[in-house]
Order: C-alpha cells, then structure tokens, then sequence
C-alpha cells in the first residue's frame, strides 16, 4: 500500500525537528526546516496515489485513463515555490540577527536584552 | 533550558507523535469508492470541459484558483518582508564592494562560466516562456515557469559582475512588474462580473475555450498563467537583487564622524 511513502514522511519530519532541535547555526536551522516542509510533500504524493494510474496530464493518452488526484499535486507544486520565498525571509531575517547580535548561534542569540 | 533537557524533550515528544501515527495508519479505512469522487469528478471533467489536458493547472487556476491567489500573496508578501528586512541606504550612500570572485574589475571570473552562461541565457528565457505559456497542455504554469525565467538574471551575474545584473533587471522595474503579477490575476478574477452570464462569481472561467492542444485554450487559464509566472520571476529577482546587494555593498562612512558625548562625570 502506501506504507513505505508514510513512512518516509514521518522519518523526514522527525529528522528535521531533531536538526532544528540541535541546531546551532541559524542557516542549519533554515534548512532543517525545509526538510521538514519536504516531509509534506511526501505524504501528500503518498496519499495520492492509485495503482496503476497515470499522472493528471492527458495529452497524449485519452480522457478516460485513470489517472492519480490533480487536487493534491496542484496544493503541493504552489507550495515549493511558496516555500522557496519563505526560507528566504528566514534567512534575511539570520542576516539581520548576525548584524544586530553577532552571533548566528541560536543558543547564543539574544535579542531580548532586559 | 539547556541543551540536553531540550532534545530530551524532543525525543519524548518524536516517540510520542512516531507512536500515534502508527496507529494512525493502521487505522485508516481501506480503499472504498466514496473516497474517489472529486478525482474522478475532476479527471472526467478537465479536457471536455476547459479544453485543458493538465489537470493539475486546471485545478491550480481554475477549480481552485482562489487558493491558488491565496498562495500569490503568501510569495508577495514573504518578497515585501525579506526586501524591507534586507533595506538599505540609497544608492549614492553606499559603495560597492569587490565582487569576491575576481581581485581586479577587469576581469570578470572565469572564461568557462562566461562562456557557459552566454550558451545557457537564451535557452532559459525560451524554456521559461514555453513552461509558463503552456501551462494548462502539459506540466508547467506559472509557478515553474516563473522559477526559470528567474534563474537568467542570477545566471548572468555570476557570469559578470553585479552592475551588469543591476542594469538587467532595475529594481523599479520589477517592483512594478511583480505587482502587475499580482494584480493582473485579481483583475482577471474580477471580468467574471462583467461577463459571467447568470453565475457572477469571482475567478469563473469566462473567455472562449478554444481547441485543445492549443496554448491559447481553455479561457482564462494561459492568462493568469503568465500574470503569475511574471509575479514569481520578479519575485524571485527582488530577493536576488536584495540579497546581492546586502552582501556586496556597504555604507560610506560619513565625512564627519559624529560627536559622541561624554560619559557623565
């Protein structure tokens, strides 16, 4: 069935929070963070897969093939070019901390100075 | 908390969630035909329709083009936020710096990258136009699209040097021309209240569906396709263009240094 896309997924996100988790560079942190979002991704595929399907485009094959869910990819193709722009607000927000405190260690990071 | 209580935790919380989801999968009910009802209904409905063989860009910006403008404007904004995180001085402020690649500014890097990114310019445009043009014949639109043609102004700087890349793409220029991406979709949203017939709703499909196969099918769709693959190509730029300028320039300092006072006495 679709255990094993499951449980890639599942591996992905963990191993990702655990980069967050342990990080200690705020560009490590940025990239952990991507994997995770790529865990998504592959959960998302996972689900929406039917044996022997062809992908949603018909252009060569006839309308009546069964073909796998359109919604899903659709939700996931507009989400890694959404993501893209996000990591990079996250990392000019990394420059913007290296500017202010120094240090791009987030256990050092600190911003709310009393 | 220090750092080994936090990855304790975080190991508690990982055997935790590891153990629910499990059970989660074991659980979930086996295939049965009510859970393929939009798929079919959608995979039925694309090409006769719309006229349009991707099903996917047909969900992307025709059954789902309001979540589609929603995704629009999480990019535009995330692009607003890194541009005014990364602003800076005006122009005559600042001075550049050398680019680290070449020591002299005569010489702009390697022979090899010039020469490749000289063969590689003209294809990414074209593959970037074709990509985002036939969005809704064969995988593609504006989203992937957008991301090549983003890709030519990033390959010509590191071919050349950054004032070569400032001149390409101005920075007015595709600020402006990111907001026509963006406004251009809600404004083909917005011809469905002219000419919608007896249903007036927000983002219908309402121009001629043309012939298959053709890039001009399938009404609305190969227009909001190009408005969004010009918003994620300038997009795209705007964040080249400020992260190159956060790391090659720097202020002047000023002419006279400011008089700081003394501590108190």
């Amino acid at each position: 069935m679709i255990y094993i896309t499951s449980a890639v997924a599942a591996w992905l996100f963990l191993i990702g929070l655990y980069g967050v988790v342990t990080s200690r560079h705020l560009i490590h942190l940025c990239l952990c963070l991507t994997v995770v979002q790529a865990s998504t991704y592959v959960l998302l595929i996972g689900i929406s897969y039917r044996a022997h399907a062809i992908a949603p485009i018909f252009s060569d094959l006839p309308p009546t093939t069964p073909a796998v869910d359109p919604v899903v990819h659709a939700l996931m193709l507009t989400d890694i070019v959404v993501e893209a722009t996000v990591v990079a607000l996250l990392l000019a927000i990394t420059v913007q901390i290296k500017k202010r405190t120094g240090t791009v260690d987030p256990n050092h990071v600190d911003i709310l100075k009393g | 908390m220090n750092e080994r209580w936090r990855l304790l935790l975080f190991v508690l919380g990982a055997l935790g969630v590891a153990a629910l989801y499990v059970i989660a999968f074991i659980a979930l009910p086996g295939p049965d035909p009510l859970r393929d009802r939009y798929r079919l209904a959608i995979n039925s409905r694309t090409v006769p329709e719309h006229n349009a063989t991707d099903a996917v860009t047909a969900v992307n910006f025709d059954y789902r083009g309001f979540d589609t403008l929603g995704e629009e404007f999480i990019l535009f904004v995330s692009v607003m936020g890194a541009m005014a995180l990364l602003r800076q001085a005006e122009e005559k402020k600042t001075i550049e710096l050398r680019d680290a690649i070449d020591a002299s500014r005569d010489v702009p890097g390697s022979t090899a990258i010039r020469v490749w990114v000289l063969a590689m310019v003209a294809p990414k445009v074209l593959f970037g136009f074709y990509i985002v043009s036939h969005g809704q014949l064969t995988p593609g639109g504006g989203f992937q699209g957008g991301v090549i043609l983003a890709t030519a102004p990033l390959v010509i700087y590191l071919g050349a040097h950054f004032k070569l890349f400032k001149k390409i793409v101005p920075h007015t220029a595709v600020d402006v021309a990111e907001a026509i991406g963006v406004a251009g979709y809600v404004i083909i949203g917005m011809l469905a209240f002219f000419w919608g017939g007896h249903t007036r709703e927000f983002l219908t499909n309402v121009l001629p569906m043309g012939k298959a196969g053709s890039p001009a099918a399938s009404g609305t769709m190969p227009l909001i396709s190009l408005a969004t693959g010009l918003e994620v190509a300038a997009g795209f730029s705007i964040l080249l263009y400020a992260f190159l300028q956060e790391l090659l320039t720097k202020e002047k300092p000023s002419e006279q240094p400011e008089q700081r006072p003394e501590g108190h006495a």
